[in-house]
């Protein structure tokens, strides 16, 4: 009996004490929950503009949640939603923003103070992206493009000239033969160092839904985004053209040498189609590599494209269940998309201010390493995703087809394209 | 109440703690799972929406493709299993027959082979990934040492499922090594002297007194290593690029399904219904398999 009464002691104390933390926080603050997944950069950069954003609203905390490695992170956002636990404001990728609102996980941005007029007259066209179903859900800090890093001393090495990167598609291809070395035969498994390996898996689905293809003169979907159009004959053309790197010049493949981005990092491949984000990894891990940056290479059409992106923030219905926390994540909000919260992550993170003003500043424009990723934007595509990783599945399931099946380029495309547009039509025969 | 009663009074109270954490930690959503199914269950979303058998007919329609990740997930299920039971069965036996003999060295050669079992899945799966490498991998750097061709093995579609299932016969074979051994231990010496004096050759004491003296220890093994075959996950989640189950979903398994399912793509009613026919499965193979193997012997 004692034993029991003891119990009874301790669950009535412990239920006292959690009332208590609860009231006080009332009393004195209102806090809110932050999230994003694990990225060093993005997690300083971010701990930075918390400790501003609480200097100048001392009535508002931020609790920063940045300890999620990017494998886990829907998982653990999954997890926490039916517990009642989780976000306020959340970082999504763009990609991600139909299937979290079609799950009615994040609320419309409020129009006060972010209208429309605001966000098509400030931001990066497209963020227009966000824009779902007549509402936005979610404004980024900051923007990405692709752009292609050459190796400079392998190219010194090969006889090219290490001071200029290959300006078109055929001279990409000339240059990612010249760069190949192997030991022994002409064979993948026998390269030391590869002058190009494609991954879909990485950033090149992309560089073929939104640049290739149109490159070639195709598209890769009907104008409002509902049909898949890339399994045409330029589709045809420009996969073949990406595949040949493993199947024919035999110049890399992302099964060797730890993968694509690794092997660029660690100094083993001499091209590489990447976003700007990837400047912070090499500086981090090889800052030794002696690297350029420019814009990717035109196509056979004499045309430039790139695929834009971002990771953006939205407020979560858990904020929206409490006007007092709806309240500050909206300034928090607010507070983390300012120009100057961009010009802060270009500096740590590498990604260029979502916000006009400060992405065309004349200092990022002139940077080397920068400068092309910021003249991009101009002609960047962000793909509108239903389910982007599902998408992207498709097309890494196509090319290995072609490069392990051996696949007629054409072939994997229409199958991947039925697939894929299966996908599309029921997420949206369920809205 | 008299001494005996408050001792089981006692004895029921502390073993209540357990009971209420196993049913309301691994039986209650177990069970959860079966309600799931019924619903377009999306953890992210307030309701629910009921929709009936919807997640089973599309399990059906996805079995029935050409093509489709859950088809790939249930075949290879099923060439893990096939394969990777008797494979593991058989080696475990050679094995413990083996071990059975030997005096000198005998408990450091069963450490050898038990130790796999006791290390962690995730730590093993990334070793054998790197003893698969391409060029600098060991196995590839061997190839190359004696003239013969690389393979890609983790990186081809055709070589990829038997080069995760080496790793999960090798490493669970320690499990029924040990098992086995027991069971050898069971059979009572007199019987291979009899034989013996009977002039029985060693393969007829082995096929009518080890094998039949034996089948209760088989039997509980194949149950057990089915299902654990079954529930296969984490070699293929670690050893994988992305944990994907690929390259062209040639490694995926059930469970690798219901998780990406789940939490990739947030269809946690279609995952559970994928959950659901797995247990049936399991439930029937192991009833068959308690009824035609488990003959007494006499």
């Amino acid at each position: 009996m004692r034993f029991i009464k003891l119990f009874a002691v301790l669950a009535v104390l412990i239920a006292l004490a959690s009332l208590g933390t609860v009231a006080l926080a009332q009393d004195d603050m209102v806090e809110i929950e932050y999230w994003q997944y694990n990225f060093q950069a993005r997690v300083d950069a971010m701990n930075e503009l918390i400790a501003q954003f609480e200097a100048e609203n001392p009535g508002i905390k931020v609790v920063h949640n940045s300890d999620i490695p990017y494998a886990n992170f829907r998982d653990e956002l999954a997890a926490s939603a039916p517990a009642g636990v989780g976000p306020d404001v959340v970082t999504l990728f763009y990609g991600w923003i139909p299937a979290f609102v079609d799950a009615g996980y994040l609320v419309p941005l409020p129009e006060d103070p972010f209208s429309e007029d605001f966000i098509l007259e400030h931001f990066s066209p497209m963020v227009a992206n966000s824009k779902f179903e007549g509402s936005y859900w979610a404004i980024p800090t900051a923007v990405r493009s692709l752009a292609m890093f050459w190796n400079k001393d392998i190219f010194a090495a090969a006889g090219l000239d290490p001071e200029s990167p290959p300006a078109n598609l055929d001279d990409f291809v000339a240059a990612a033969i010249a760069t190949t070395v192997y030991d022994g035969d002409m064979d993948v498994f026998n390269i030391t160092q590869q002058g190009h390996a494609a991954a879909l898996a990485s950033q090149d689905h992309h560089w073929f839904r939104e640049v290739l293809l149109r490159q070639y003169g195709g598209a890769p979907y009907s104008d409002d985004g509902r049909t898949v159009t890339y399994n045409s004959e330029e589709g045809c053309a420009a996969f073949g053209w990406l595949a040949a790197f493993e199947t024919e010049h035999m110049t890399g493949s992302n099964d060797i040498l730890d993968g694509s981005t690794n092997a660029f990092v660690n100094g083993d491949t001499a091209l590489h189609v990447d976003g700007s984000f990837r400047i912070g990894t090499i500086a981090r891990n090889n800052p030794e590599l002696n690297y350029g940056v420019a814009e990717l290479p035109v196509g056979p059409n004499g045309e430039s494209h790139t695929f834009g992106s971002y990771w953006t923030h939205g407020i979560t219905r858990r904020a929206n269940d409490d006007p007092a926390r709806l309240e500050a994540a909206v300034k928090f909000l607010q507070f983390i998309t300012t120009p100057a919260a961009g010009t802060l992550w270009v500096n740590s993170v590498g990604e260029l201010p979502a916000q006009a003003a400060a992405a065309s500043d004349e200092a990022i424009l002139s940077d080397p390493i920068l400068g092309p990723f910021s003249a991009g934007l101009a002609y960047s595509h962000a793909t509108f995703f239903v389910d982007e990783s599902a998408q992207r599945q498709v097309l890494i399931d196509a090319f290995d087809n072609v490069r392990l099946g051996g696949m007629d380029p054409c072939e994997a495309l229409d199958e991947a394209a039925a697939i894929e547009q299966e996908l599309i039509d029921s997420f949206w025969a369920s809205r | 109440m008299t001494l005996a009663r408050k001792k089981v009074v006692w004895a029921y109270i502390f073993l209540a703690i357990p009971i209420v954490f196993f049913a309301y930690i691994r039986i209650y959503p177990a069970l959860f799972a079966f309600q799931m199914s019924l619903h377009d269950y999306n953890p992210l979303a307030v309701e629910q929406p009921y929709v009936g058998l919807d997640n089973y007919e599309q399990l059906v329609k996805e079995l029935n493709k050409r093509k489709s990740p859950t088809k790939a997930a249930f075949q290879n299920t099923a060439n893990y299993l096939l394969l990777g039971v008797p494979i593991q069965l058989c080696l475990a036996l050679m094995i413990s027959l083996m071990l059975n003999e030997i005096r000198f060295m005998s408990t450091f050669y069963r450490i050898m082979f038990f130790l796999p079992f006791v290390t962690s899945t995730i730590a093993i799966a990334w070793v054998f990934r790197m003893l698969y490498q391409p060029r600098f991998g060991l196995i590839n750097v061997m190839l190359q040492l004696v003239s013969l061709p690389q393979q890609p093995f983790l990186n081809n579609p055709r070589q990829a499922l038997p080069s995760v299932l080496s790793l999960v016969v090798w490493q669970g074979m320690g499990f029924a090594v040990i098992i086995f051994l027991a069971g050898l231990k069971q059979i009572p010496r007199t019987y291979y002297e009899a034989a013996e004096v009977d002039g029985a050759s060693r393969w007829h004491t082995f096929r009518f007194i080890t094998l039949p003296l034996l089948n209760p220890t088989i039997v509980f093994l194949l149950v057990l290593q089915t299902i654990s075959f079954l529930r296969m996950f984490a070699p293929v989640l670690a050893m994988t690029e992305q944990g994907r189950g690929g390259p062209l979903d040639s490694t995926t398994t059930v469970v690798l399904r219901v998780y990406r399912e789940a939490f990739t793509s947030f269809n946690m009613g279609y995952a559970s219904s994928l959950t659901v026919v797995l247990f049936a499965f399991i439930l029937v193979i192991t009833i068959i398999q308690l009824r035609v193997t488990a003959r007494r012997i006499n």
